[in-house]
């Protein structure tokens, strides 16, 4: 292992994940949810259901960050390495993944953590786990 | 209000993953891949962002009602099942594969970047495909 010091951005990543948890923190808070970002998905794609409403303007909050972001300052670099095979079978993977295992990276790895349940402590190890098994398997196995 | 915090919420959690760095998914591959130059920014934004929301999610452990006397909906599932693991692996696959997940799929949306697009609409397919299934499942 060796770390990449050149890209490695200790104090941003601190401060965005301190913003994250800040978020999180307003949402269950105010209205009483866990921001778990496939769970809002999932939701909101059912027209009507519990809090609708909520749910999506937190997801409109979301789409609409990187705007207002970029009305003041220069967006972050985001770059999309996989190609578009790849990006449907990845996206698929996500979908039913996230659905199954109720929850993503968000609301187990960053809110059920929080509250040391553990369902999301086991889920965060298994895709943690099943992610840098597939990035290494693509990487250093296939080489691709 | 209570429309108003949880859009404010999610505009928040945006400028977070933005700042963080982890509306690039190049930059989660980096995380990802701890056999080559590796980049553990990602393990910090998540102890970021446990540091701050450790001690309201707990508050709420132990409350009905919020703040704004909303109903406190924590998940109450206890079990670790088949489909808590299956998923989550399946879930780690997919990440693992183009470096996204639910939440920055969602932030960079409009961004002006085609390619996620194409992965937000397959994702969207595949959290179809479970309600789909879960329909037949309890019919």
């Amino acid at each position: 292992m060796s770390i990449d010091w050149i890209n490695f951005t200790p104090w941003t990543s601190v401060g965005g994940g301190a913003l994250i948890g800040l978020a999180a923190s307003l949402f269950v808070l105010a209205n009483g949810r866990i921001a778990g970002i496939s769970g809002l998905i999932g939701s909101v794609m059912q027209f009507g259901s519990e809090g609708w409403s909520e749910k999506a303007l937190f997801l409109l909050g979301l789409v609409i960050a990187p705007l207002l972001w970029g009305a003041f300052t220069l967006l972050p670099e985001i770059e999309i390495k996989a190609e578009w095979p790849a990006l449907i079978i990845a996206g698929l993977l996500v979908g039913v993944g996230t659905r199954y295992g109720s929850g993503c990276t968000s609301g187990h790895g960053v809110c059920g953590i929080s509250r040391l349940s553990a369902r999301s402590i086991t889920a965060t190890m298994c895709f943690m786990f099943a992610g840098f098994a597939t990035v290494y398997a693509i990487r250093h196995v296939v080489g691709a | 209000m209570i429309k108003l915090s949880a859009f404010f919420a999610g505009l928040i959690f945006g400028f977070g993953l933005l700042l963080a760095g982890m509306a690039n998914p190049a930059k989660v591959l980096a995380f990802l891949d701890v056999a080559g130059a590796w980049d553990p920014s990602l393990a910090l934004v998540m102890g970021g962002a446990i540091a701050v929301a450790a001690i309201p999610l707990n508050w709420a452990r132990k409350n009905k009602q919020s703040l704004l006397g909303a109903p406190m909906q924590l998940p109450m599932k206890r079990e670790l099942d088949a489909r808590l693991i299956g998923g989550s692996l399946v879930f780690g696959i997919g990440w693992g594969i183009a470096g996204i997940c639910p939440g920055p799929a969602v932030a960079i949306l409009l961004t002006g970047h085609g390619k996620i697009i194409i992965f937000v609409l397959a994702m969207l397919a595949g959290m179809y495909l479970f309600s789909l299934l879960e329909r037949r499942r309890t019919a």
